[in-house]
């Protein structure tokens, strides 16, 4: 089995290089070869050094610790969720703070609370741990969205590689992942404000679904085509494979081998059985139930069977959350979802012994305004607020029933420990057993660390050792 | 002319039907595509199409012309005296049905209509080929599409992580797009972007100084070395660097009272930071700088100077690489002395055509399209390892995003829904909005994204990924998006309509650019009169089928 996703990219652009032969047929074998040999983001064409090109090819395999975590699953609370109504209550600071949601619930682990329209998840605070002093102090959507998946300021001269991305050069084909899934699948749609997959180029991008988990069958986009049935796929491929003049014409070119590869995979995917995991209707009525029949359950369903087929990499794009006007009333509907639907998913990933070799980060780009804003035109919503705010972390080496840092009484400001997004991403990626000195592939071949260097003046007390 | 080792040449011993080949050369590969097409036959036989529809077939295919390549110009006296050196044998001039949907692609980045295609396919005149490209070259899309191009290179992008913002990046497409579109010579375009002064909603051309993800003058001068010389800062001396950056120390930047407005302009009171090295010329002269001058002026002058190549060749090795698929000096943007032309002759042809022209770009255009090298078959028939590099064969090439979407809405009336995430304003794209004429790298669609459309992050020409993936063909083979085209597409319904003859001609016109063959007739009527589904289910998996053809999916 090839990496499908992958391999025709490096292939062609390996083939197409400068030493290329143009039209001379490669084997398989030495496609391959090439292929590995250019998968630093496939660029021998730019003159890329060669110390660049073979640090990241080296470091998958060298310098690795022994790491219990295979795979992550990104729960993107989309548009920022307010800190003080899920991972940070504030049942004393009073309605100005707290507007009606005035308790916080008490969870199974003593003195550990969190908001009050999550009960389902608080009795699962054992497996995860709450971080409630992250900050980076922007409140603009797309600079603070960057800086939370990349981890990197703003304004510097590149862009660099989310999350997502990086995961998948390290946990990816490179690395010896062998699916016909794509290595980093996004539910179900991108958040195209930044290029997720930055100077690392498309060949790092996610695959976005589209569709809806919600719905039977689930239509992800471009392999599952309701209506259509096998018999009418295998004969359309038939004709198509005999209409398909040029590439008999020119069998040995590489650019018509490679599509030709490509199409090949796509159709195991159709027509294989690989395709089969976005299918949950053999799932038990009651386990779907249990995750909530709304898109948000079941994506967390879809994420869990995908982690389970050795996916590195799954995002949840979780739309809804930049509640600036009607926002208590959006929360009562946005919350008990949430709760259901994440609260499923630890208890799901803990029943099949996937919760340790499998992290999951749940959070957005900043936190609310903790004052509620009742004048109008807001008439009671919440603002940006990228000062403090919280994320919840769980599984794959993560320790649960934890608190990492505290906000203020107000939940205003960091009161202890502070936390910057790239002490966040280098706590995954240490977990991962991404090896310390690894390099990400840069088009013009500069050196560039994987983990993400604490910005300058950045207040931060470093990675998250109080729960690794 | 030989051009194949013995060891290849041995395998046309094989008794197979090669019209005239053995003769004159070995001809190796038309020996594969002649045996590939004879599978074909018999699987048509198998399939109980009468014998007599195939028998008379020569080993027929639709892409290239009978006749033997001829010198057309300089061009190509120097294109084949290089092959003839290196005993490689050029491929066959392309056919008409391909000349006109790949000049159609390559001037205006669109096919041809069916009817367009039909006319001049059918057209007797001998110098119909002149006169298209004569044509392509005078219409408007011709200018929406290079501005596309151009603007990929000079990073045309509201937000991330390059803040122009949308005004600002739509005042800067709409100059780059009137400029190609007046013709304005490109020594004066390339003057105007670089001594540009004023507001970015204004006045468009400052916008290539704000383009820049940071405004120091090392990152300007890295940018206008890669622009306009077609070459990489990285690889230069650091002193070379220092004295180019030596021009750009004085742009200033101010803000005005308007949200995201921002002023480009020449501050002579700006002091460089201290240690800063003098400007210096590329070429090593130490430049002076008079006191009441713009020194990006001084800059501009030495660049554009007649006597100075860089500009003149960075330029025609650039538009020689969007219609030939690669450099003469390749990548096209890496100039440098360890990365010599392959040609260089042509190479300083081409400097001299542009030159002589007044850096007109249309005029460079049509001395490449009306060579034979240009007009050459995708078929190779050569397998020599230089061949490709030595321009023997027109280069297959997936088509770009835009232009592949664009002929997907074309062929089956439909539209796109196109969006960009950044406010203030946001941008209003109508729906008959084609992705070719997007004014903003930030407006954009996940089909776009898909098929590799460049971020516009670094300028690079490499930028753009024009590879096929498993991805891509999972959603042109499967996705709800085409299928939803395909099947509501009321221009595709009107080509539907009619006999089954008709139906496969129009569709084969309106997909392919051309008329199908005796055996693809064959193989279509099988399918339509076999009675699987509908008349309407089988001539829309037709269409499908054919939009999922490699030739058209490529440029060939």
């Amino acid at each position: 089995m090839q990496n499908p996703f992958a391999s025709d990219d490096v292939w062609q652009a390996c083939t197409s290089g400068p030493e290329s032969t143009g039209t001379h047929s490669l084997t398989r074998r030495e496609a391959l070869r090439r292929g590995f040999l250019c998968t630093a983001g496939a660029l021998l064409a730019n003159n890329l050094s060669l110390q660049a090109l073979a640090a990241p090819l080296a470091s998958p395999k060298a310098n690795v610790p022994l790491t219990k975590a295979k795979s992550v699953i990104q729960i993107w609370l989309w548009g920022g969720a307010c800190h003080l109504d899920t991972f940070d209550p504030k049942p004393g600071a009073g309605a100005e703070f707290t507007g009606p949601l005035t308790g916080a619930a008490a969870t199974n682990v003593t003195g550990m609370q969190i908001g009050t329209l999550l009960p389902l998840l608080a009795q699962q605070a054992d497996k995860y741990s709450l971080v409630r002093s992250l900050t980076h102090g922007s409140n603009g959507h797309e600079t603070a969205a960057y800086m939370v998946q990349t981890g990197r300021p703003t304004g510097d001269r590149y862009v660099f590689p989310s999350m997502g991305a990086v995961v998948s050069l390290f946990k990816g084909y490179e690395a010896g992942y062998q699916g016909l899934i794509p290595p980093h699948i996004v539910l179900t749609e991108l958040q195209g404000r930044f290029s997720e997959a930055g100077f690392m180029g498309q060949r790092y991008k996610p695959f976005a679904t589209g569709g809806d988990p919600a719905k039977m069958p689930f239509a992800v986009e471009g392999v599952v085509a309701p209506g259509l049935s096998e018999i009418r796929q295998q004969d359309r491929r038939q004709f198509l494979g005999r209409l398909n003049l040029l590439p008999r014409v020119m069998p040995d070119d590489p650019v018509l081998t490679a599509s030709a590869r490509a199409e090949t995979q796509a159709y195991d995917l159709i027509l294989g059985d690989a395709g089969k995991v976005f299918d949950a209707s053999r799932e038990p009525a009651a386990l779907r139930e249990r995750y909530g029949r709304n898109t948000f359950g079941q994506s967390c369903l879809m994420a869990r069977r995908l982690v389970e087929s050795g996916v590195p990499f799954v995002t949840i794009n979780y739309k809804g959350w930049d509640t600036h006007k009607r926002h208590f009333e959006i929360m009562r509907n946005k919350l008990p979802e949430l709760d259901r639907g994440l609260a499923a998913l630890l208890q799901d990933l803990a029943d099949r012994g996937l919760l340790e070799s499998t992290i999951i980060w749940c959070g957005g780009e900043f936190g609310r305004t903790p004052r509620v804003q009742w004048e109008a035109p807001w008439n009671g919503g919440r603002g940006h607020h990228g000062r403090v705010f919280s994320a919840l972390l769980a599984g794959g080496g993560f320790k649960g029933g934890q608190v990492v840092g505290a906000s203020d009484a107000q939940g205003e400001d960091v009161a202890d420990r502070p936390v910057h997004p790239s002490d966040l991403i280098g706590s995954i990626y240490e977990l991962l057993g991404i090896a310390p000195d690894a390099r990400l592939p840069h088009p013009e071949g500069l050196a560039v660390t994987a983990y993400p260097p604490v910005p300058e003046g950045s207040s931060t007390s470093g990675r998250l050792r109080e729960i690794m | 002319m030989r051009n194949f080792t013995g060891e290849q040449a041995s395998s046309c011993v094989m008794p197979v039907r090669v019209p005239g080949s053995c003769i004159r050369s070995v001809r190796f590969r038309r020996f594969q595509a002649s045996a590939a097409l004879s599978a074909l036959v018999i699987g048509l036989v198998l399939l109980g199409v009468p014998a007599q529809t195939l028998s008379a077939a020569p080993a027929q295919q639709p892409y290239e012309s009978a006749s033997l390549p001829v010198k057309l110009g300089p061009i190509d006296d120097l294109v084949f005296a290089r092959l003839q050196q290196l005993h490689i044998e050029p491929a066959r001039p392309c056919s008409d049905a391909v000349f006109v949907r790949r000049a159609f692609l390559d001037v205006i980045g669109r096919l041809p209509t069916p009817a367009e295609a039909r006319e001049f396919i059918q057209n007797s005149a001998p110098a119909k080929r002149d006169a298209l490209i004569d044509q392509l070259l005078a219409r408007d899309e011709f200018a929406d599409y290079w501005a596309m191009k151009w603007s990929d290179l000079l990073r045309v992008k509201a937000e991330y992580p390059i803040n122009l913002w949308p005004n600002a990046a739509q005042a800067y497409h709409r100059w780059i797009r009137s400029s190609l579109h007046e013709g304005k010579p490109f020594n004066q375009f390339a003057r105007e972007l670089l001594v540009a002064n004023g507001s970015n909603f204004r006045v468009g051309p400052v916008n290539f100084y704000r383009a820049l993800q940071s405004k120091d003058a090392t990152s300007i001068a890295q940018s206008v070395a890669l622009i306009f010389m077609g070459a990489r800062t990285e690889h230069w001396p650091a002193d070379r660097v220092a004295g180019l950056a030596g021009f750009f120390n004085q742009v200033g930047y101010k803000s005005t009272s308007e949200w995201k407005e921002e002023i480009v302009y020449w501050d002579p009171g700006k002091a460089p930071p201290t240690g800063t090295a003098p400007a210096r010329f590329p070429d090593g002269t130490l430049a002076t700088l008079p006191v009441g001058r713009d020194p990006r002026a001084v800059f501009a002058d030495w660049l554009l100077a007649p006597d100075n190549p860089w500009f003149a060749r960075a330029f025609a090795n650039r538009v020689w690489s969007w219609l030939l698929g690669r450099g003469i000096v390749q990548e096209p943007d890496d100039f440098r002395a360890d990365n010599p032309p392959v040609n260089p002759e042509l190479l300083t042809y081409l400097e001299h055509e542009v030159t002589r022209s007044g850096h007109d770009l249309r005029q460079l255009f049509r001395v490449i399209l009306n060579s034979q090298t240009y007009q050459l078959s995708c078929v190779p028939n050569s397998g020599h390892p230089e061949a490709a590099a030595n321009f023997a064969a027109y280069p297959l090439r997936r088509l770009e995003a835009e232009v592949l979407i664009d002929a997907i809405n074309d062929i089956t009336g439909t539209t796109e829904k196109y969006s960009s995430a950044i406010p203030e304003p946001y941008t209003f794209i109508p729906d008959e909005a084609r992705a070719v004429e997007l004014p903003d790298g930030s407006i954009t669609s996940s089909f776009l994204e898909m098929f590799g459309r460049p971020p516009r992050d670094s300028g690079l020409a490499s930028e753009r990924n024009n590879h096929t993936t498993a991805g891509q063909r999972l959603h042109l083979l499967n996705s709800s998006h085409i299928r939803r085209k395909l099947e509501q597409g009321p221009r595709l319904a009107e080509l539907l309509r009619g006999r089954p003859r008709e139906v496969t001609d129009r569709l084969f016109l309106a997909i392919l650019s051309r008329f199908p063959t005796d055996e693809e007739r064959a193989l279509v009527s099988e399918r339509l009169k076999s009675g699987r589904g509908n008349s309407r289910d089988a001539a829309l998996d037709l269409a499908w089928a054919l939009i999922n053809t490699a030739e058209f999916l490529h440029r060939h």
